[in-house]
């Protein structure tokens, strides 16, 4: 566990509402840390819907998704902001001083005087594949990502999917398992081509079996597999060896752990209020599409909105008694200071 | 006008009357049918707006390009009548359109 990291405002999520926070808690000379579960910025506009383009935001007829983000990231430069990307915050907890102890699934740990929840619509987490009564062997043979090899050596292992992670992981596992299968639904990959064509040279050698269907049927007994059905192919039903499962179904959205943090919750959404955005907890916001407001509208330009207001709130509470001088920053020299512009 | 009809899951059957250019998926929206998710919104990134094109539509509504069937990898129960509803555009020709809700998206 490496030390303890302190800032005045840690922010979780990257997408574009957590990154406009730390423009306007910037202009507040508060020192912002981001942490998202994606391995870079950028949230949903960034993994979801990068090329496509957004119409309403104010002074862009049309800009992507990604150029969005690409352009907060210009914006929010000045403020020098830090980022913790691949990571899901796990626990949160108040200190008796006030300010907030957060832990991240791989325990580092992070105080903040203020938290800004700006997760959108939950964390990004593998999606459960359409495999009926899986469950019981998630994280004892099947797994949504691959931590170590050594973990499926000896193994029958059946690999479904057929984008990168994959393809990747059925041509890097193959030296280790005592057998791999892939099953994909159809004949077409979506992962590089250059894979795939590494992939049907193996089958052709015989060092891996590739099946088009989908698999439909588990079999084993407390939590360790023996063996899958797969369904679809020219064969009809057939049943693989199978010790160790590696669904990739894409990632879906979750709230995730923020759910265990005490707060208040009106389905799945955290209730704020519509001065400061502030939780039930005091110190921590919540802004963007996790919030709900009577009337709120899930839309960028309403997180923008939020966190200019929400910067005024946590600035209160880092330096309670300042006076707060509403400023423009076509006209603040100390505002254009801090942007590193001159007047 | 172009009728649509969604049957849901459990066999209710939602009638509507939707606009030309307009996506099937956002007529499931709009009359609030169970069942379509639209995660996404329609930009064809989630395949929660997954449904079965009735037998009789499949060769009027068409086959899915490569991106939509590169996202139907990840629906539930794929058929070869499936598409994902936000890819299908309203049109005269679709007038009377049956499509059915899965039992679950993703």
């Amino acid at each position: 566990m490496t030390g303890t990291i302190s800032t005045d405002v840690l922010i979780v999520g990257a997408g574009p509402v957590g990154l406009f926070a730390v423009f306007e808690l910037g202009l507040f000379d508060m020192k912002c840390h981001l942490i998202d579960i994606l391995d870079k910025p950028g949230g949903q506009c960034a993994e979801l819907y990068p090329e496509k383009p957004i119409y309403d935001i104010p002074g862009w007829p049309s800009i992507s998704a990604q150029g969005l983000v690409d352009k907060l990231l210009e914006q929010i430069a000045p403020f020098k902001p830090d980022f913790t990307y691949n990571r899901m915050v796990s626990s949160l907890e108040k200190l008796e001083d006030g300010s907030f102890r957060v832990i991240t699934d791989e325990n580092e740990v992070f105080e903040a005087k203020v938290v800004v929840i700006a997760a959108g619509g939950g964390s990004f987490q593998p999606k459960r594949p359409p495999i009926p009564g899986i469950e019981p062997y998630e994280g004892k043979s099947v797994f949504y990502s691959v931590r170590r090899m050594e973990d499926f050596r000896g193994h029958d292992l059946v690999i479904v999917g057929g984008g990168d992670s994959a393809l990747d992981w059925t041509l890097n596992l193959q030296p280790v398992v005592k057998s791999v299968t892939l099953v994909h639904r159809r004949p077409e990959f979506r992962a590089a081509p250059d894979s795939v064509n590494k992939m049907y040279a193996m089958q052709e050698m015989k060092q891996l079996e590739f099946r088009v269907g989908q698999v439909t049927g588990l079999t084993g007994a407390d939590g360790q597999l023996s063996s899958a059905t797969i369904k679809g192919g020219p064969d009809g039903d057939i049943e693989v060896p199978c010790t160790r499962m590696l669904p990739f179904f894409g990632l879906t959205m979750k709230l995730g752990p923020i759910a265990e943090w005490g707060l208040n919750l009106h389905e799945n959404l955290i209730p704020v209020d519509t001065e400061k955005f502030q939780t039930s907890v005091p110190g921590i916001f919540a802004v963007g599409d996790i919030n709900w407001y009577p009337g709120k509208l899930k839309l960028i330009l309403s997180g923008f909105h939020e966190v200019a207001l929400m910067a005024q709130a946590a600035k209160r509470v880092i330096s309670p008694g300042e006076r707060i001088v509403f400023q423009y920053t076509t006209s603040s020299t100390s505002l254009q200071k801090k942007l590193g512009v001159s007047g | 006008m172009t009728k649509l009809t969604f049957i849901a899951h459990d066999g209710t059957h939602f009638d509507m009357d939707a606009e030309n250019g307009s996506t099937v998926m956002e007529n499931a929206i709009r009359n609030a049918v169970p069942g379509i998710e639209a995660e996404c919104g329609g930009a064809c990134a989630c395949a929660t707006c997954h449904v079965y094109v009735d037998e009789a539509w499949t060769a009027e509504v068409g086959e899915p390009e490569a991106m939509e069937e590169d996202m139907l990898d990840f629906a539930y129960d794929v058929q070869p009548n499936s598409r994902l509803s936000c890819q299908i555009k309203v049109r005269d020709a679709l007038d009377g359109l049956v499509v059915r809700v899965p039992e679950r998206q993703g």
